[in-house]
């Protein structure tokens, strides 16, 4: 995976450029390359050797206390003194400002090492960054720092146990705490109450305090909640309450741990059902969990989806890192397995020696497919994170663009990756055949783990309705178009190579469909009509980006290689090649029903599912 | 100002499967991942941990190599050493070669101790810290597992056939360090950027009077010879036997 990511993040998006902006003119491809060298480290050391520990021992409680095993402490211990929570912030904060498609990149080793362990490193940074884009200077001194300096850990609590996808419809309560509650140091103060559910990181003593960030409704002044998304604000809800100094006060807040959920996968990291104000913990004298206003009543959702599209491409990089897992242990696998002989005249003779499995054409298509999946994801991501370096670091005027096409990439960004990389598990778990049913190999762990991605931080599903419903068409399909002009662009440059031809065809074939399918979704001016094949349209969308994106990595490897046979670059063709072939085509399957807006799931009835 | 000085060899990265050269003149190291010595890794981490316990003021990393060893040293440096020294070549160097460079830099830099690594995983010479002591006159300590500093002395361990070896070496010394000594710290990010501001010299083999290229001539490199297949053997008299007709016992 090393030399891909430095191939990509050197030769294909020139990272080093990076050096060229203000922020980031004290780094180097040198230091770029030092990072990745201590992470690649760290997660060898710290995390790969422990991944399925932490899947057996999986989090339990003994006596109302979280108990992980102590490679979980460690990992998450040399998370923190990497200085990866900071990594990206300004040097007088303890930060490197490093550029955030290199930290990604960083975290792509410890994703492909153990998805569950470090503490959840990308929440707490996820969760600090959306305090210093939205927190009063006295929250960002309290809250911010202490979890980019790794002393708290964060969460994010937005989920409860009857309204999940649909957060409108969240019942947990905030009201003021008093009359001063205006008047703290700390932020309006609140008392609220409510249970949250699916809380990664809700309990657990890897850290001295956990941060909870919590989405709540302020009631009226005749008590009711206020329907829809515009009634939910977000607070910081301390698990120990803290002063204004950032100091522990010995307080325990009232937030509860009811439960912890037994999952599939992702075992590592504690998932939690949190109840907040139940007197369990009374808090001076009554029950409430003392939370403090973030930005302002009703700008919640608001505030929170500021960092969303940082925390989907994390989850998109994490499903690359776990597909990246399994293509390299059935790699291995299919080269040192013997079995079998070859097609051909000489694997006639029964008494001639088996091969390994790797000479077999169908294994070959098994690990190209993975291929093509975990390092066109791996592109995907990178991509995108050079875009919110752009959008961070770019001339004002460039700006505007990069955010709408980070906009349009974001649902594809999150959702690709969490399909692909998963069936590229599942294609491991078969290149392993029996043995890799069995608990002695790991690739049924990655596939259990990675399929929680296609589920948390915004379904499958949702993904498609954003992007269908909303991407597509904000300020008059303006995304849209630029990213179409991006592709033609990609496709114009490629044209150039004699080996690419068919592809840059293909590419921009793949484009119009694409873009004829999206206005024959929405000609009627039906969201039902429109959205009820928003799935398949985004499983076409995201085809047709990672195409575009193996269309531009196949171009310059062909320019690097120049004529030369370099078995590295001619991998990144093949790969190519093969998504060409045997992928891209699904498109016209996909966007066959979205154009004719196919009625048959919408007009399927629940009767009609008797069995 | 109390010195320690440590010697860092660019070496292919421990992960790496080695593959030998077409032409069998040496081993592949083009687009391969290099890395610190392990060994001199250890004699690092054991310098910094001295100056961490106050009982020296400067780490001063030193390596002989081309220009690309800058990598390593800058690594030092992130660790934690103060500055570092490289004198540059692309010759192949032996051990004497080696010792006697290190022996003009630890007479001009006075170090009250020089820490390297027992040997270093791309050739295991393991020759360079013995000759050092031998050309500097100092005391030395090999294979050290345990090092204490105190009162002018150096109170070491070292793993042996028969057992632990504990021997006090009056400094300064030079000593050579084993794996068991202590776990080496990783690198922090923020330090890699401290590392870029710290004082890294370049210099060359003559400014220390020795001349370039090795005492011996590589003839040829070859890989080890590839597993053979094995054999069932009934029991253990035939055992034996098969050993015998091979020439193994």
């Amino acid at each position: 995976m090393r030399k891909t990511i430095d191939f990509l993040l050197n030769d294909w998006l020139d990272v080093a450029a990076l050096a060229a902006r203000e922020r980031y003119s004290e780094h180097s491809r040198e230091t770029f390359a030092s990072v990745l060298d201590a992470c690649q480290r760290i997660a060898a050391e710290k995390f790969a050797p422990f991944n399925r520990l932490v899947d057996v021992e999986e989090p339990r409680l003994e006596n109302g206390v979280v108990v992980l095993p102590q490679c979980a402490y460690d990992a998450a211990r040399a998370y923190v003194d990497s200085g990866m929570l900071a990594a990206t912030q300004d040097y007088d904060v303890g930060g490197m400002q490093l550029p955030y498609v290199v930290e990604l990149a960083a975290n792509a080793f410890f994703a492909k090492a153990g998805i569950g362990l470090g503490g959840g490193g990308m929440l707490t940074v996820g969760n600090a960054n959306l305090l210093l884009a939205h927190g009063t200077p006295r929250q960002k001194a309290v809250f911010a720092q202490q979890e980019i300096d790794g002393k708290w850990f964060g969460t994010m609590c937005l989920s409860e146990p009857q309204a999940g996808s649909s957060l409108s419809d969240i019942l947990t309560r905030a009201t003021p705490d008093g009359d001063d509650s205006a008047q703290d140091e700390l932020g309006p103060r609140y008392r609220l109450t409510g249970n949250k559910m699916w809380i990664s990181n809700g309990e657990h003593d890897l850290s001295e305090n956990i941060v909870h960030l919590v989405l709540a409704k302020i009631p009226a002044v005749d008590g009711k909640l206020v329907p829809g998304v515009r009634g939910i604000s977000l607070f910081i809800v301390p698990k120990l309450l803290v002063n204004p100094a950032g100091e522990l006060t010995g307080e325990r807040n009232d937030v509860a741990l009811a439960g912890l959920n037994h999952k599939m996968g992702f075992r590592g990291i504690p998932n939690t059902l949190l109840n907040f104000g139940e007197g369990k913990f009374p808090v001076r004298g009554r029950p409430g969990a003392i939370g403090y206003l973030v930005g302002l009543p009703g700008d919640g959702l608001k505030c929170m989806f500021h960092m969303m599209n940082e925390a989907r491409i994390g989850v998109g990089l994490g499903a690359v890192g776990i597909g990246y897992a399994g293509y390299e242990a059935s790699l291995d696998y299919a080269r040192n397995r013997k079995q079998g002989r070859p097609s051909t005249p000489a694997g006639k003779d029964p008494a001639s020696p088996p091969v390994s499995i790797i000479e077999h054409a169908d294994v070959k298509r098994m690990l190209l497919a993975q291929k093509a999946y975990v390092e066109g994801g791996l592109a995907l991501e990178l991509y995108c994170g050079r875009l919110v370096d752009e959008a961070r670091t770019g001339s004002a005027e460039s700006v505007p663009a990069i955010k709408a096409l980070l906009e349009i990439l974001t649902p594809i960004a999150k959702s690709w990756p969490s399909e692909w990389c998963l069936e590229a598990n599942s294609l491991a778990i078969q290149v392993h055949g029996g043995y890799g049913y069995t608990r002695d190999f790991p690739v049924e762990q990655y596939w259990r783990d990675n399929r929680l991605n296609m589920i948390h931080e915004g379904t499958h599903g949702i993904q498609g309705l954003d992007l269908l419903g909303r991407k597509v068409l904000m300020d008059d399909g303006r995304a849209l178009d630029l990213l179409a002009q991006r592709i033609g662009q990609t496709v114009q440059q490629a044209r150039g190579h004699a080996e690419l031809q068919a592809e840059s065809a293909a590419v921009a074939q793949g484009l119009q469909t694409l873009l004829d399918a999206t206005r024959a979704a929405w000609s009627t001016r039906q969201p039902d009509e429109a959205l009820a094949n928003a799935t398949p349209y985004l499983q076409a969308f995201g085809h047709v980006v990672v195409a575009w994106l193996w269309l531009d990595v196949a171009r310059v490897a062909v320019a690097a290689a120049a004529g030369k046979d370099d078995a590295f670059l001619r991998g990144k063709l093949q790969a190519a090649r093969y998504f060409f072939d045997f992928e891209l085509p699904k498109i016209d399957a996909w966007l066959a029903v979205v154009a004719a807006r196919n009625p048959t799931c919408r007009e399927m009835q629940d009767a009609w599912f008797e069995s | 100002m109390r010195r320690i000085m440590v010697g860092v060899k660019r070496v292919v990265d421990y992960n790496v499967r080695i593959r030998v050269k077409p032409d069998n003149t040496g081993v592949i190291t083009e687009g391969v991942k290099m890395s610190i010595n392990p060994f001199d890794e250890i004699a690092l981490e054991q310098a910094l941990r001295i100056k961490e316990q106050g009982l020296a003021d400067e780490v001063l990393a030193v390596s002989i190599g081309p220009a690309d060893t800058q990598q390593q040293l800058r690594t030092a440096l992130a660790m934690g050493a103060d500055r570092a020294i490289l004198v540059q070549t692309d010759a192949a160097m032996a051990p004497l070669s080696i010792a006697k460079i290190f022996q003009k830099i630890a007479e001009a830099e006075q170090p009250f101790l020089t820490l390297l690594g027992k040997q270093a995983i791309d050739e295991d010479n393991g020759q360079t810290a013995q000759m050092l002591a031998a050309l500097l006159d100092r005391p030395q300590a090999t294979s050290c597992s345990k090092v204490d500093i105190a009162d002018g002395k150096a109170t070491v361990t070292r793993e042996v056939d028969s057992g632990l070896e504990t021997l006090e070496v009056d400094l300064p010394a030079v000593l050579s360090v084993d794996l068991r000594l202590n776990e080496p710290r990783y690198v922090k990010l923020p330090d890699i950027m401290k590392a870029k501001k710290k004082p890294l010299d370049i210099k060359s083999v003559a400014d220390y009077g020795v001349t370039e290229g090795a005492a011996f001539k590589t003839v040829k490199v070859d890989p080890p010879p590839s597993r053979q297949k094995g054999i069932i053997v009934k029991d253990v008299a035939e055992l034996v036997g098969v050993l015998k007709q091979k020439g193994l016992v």
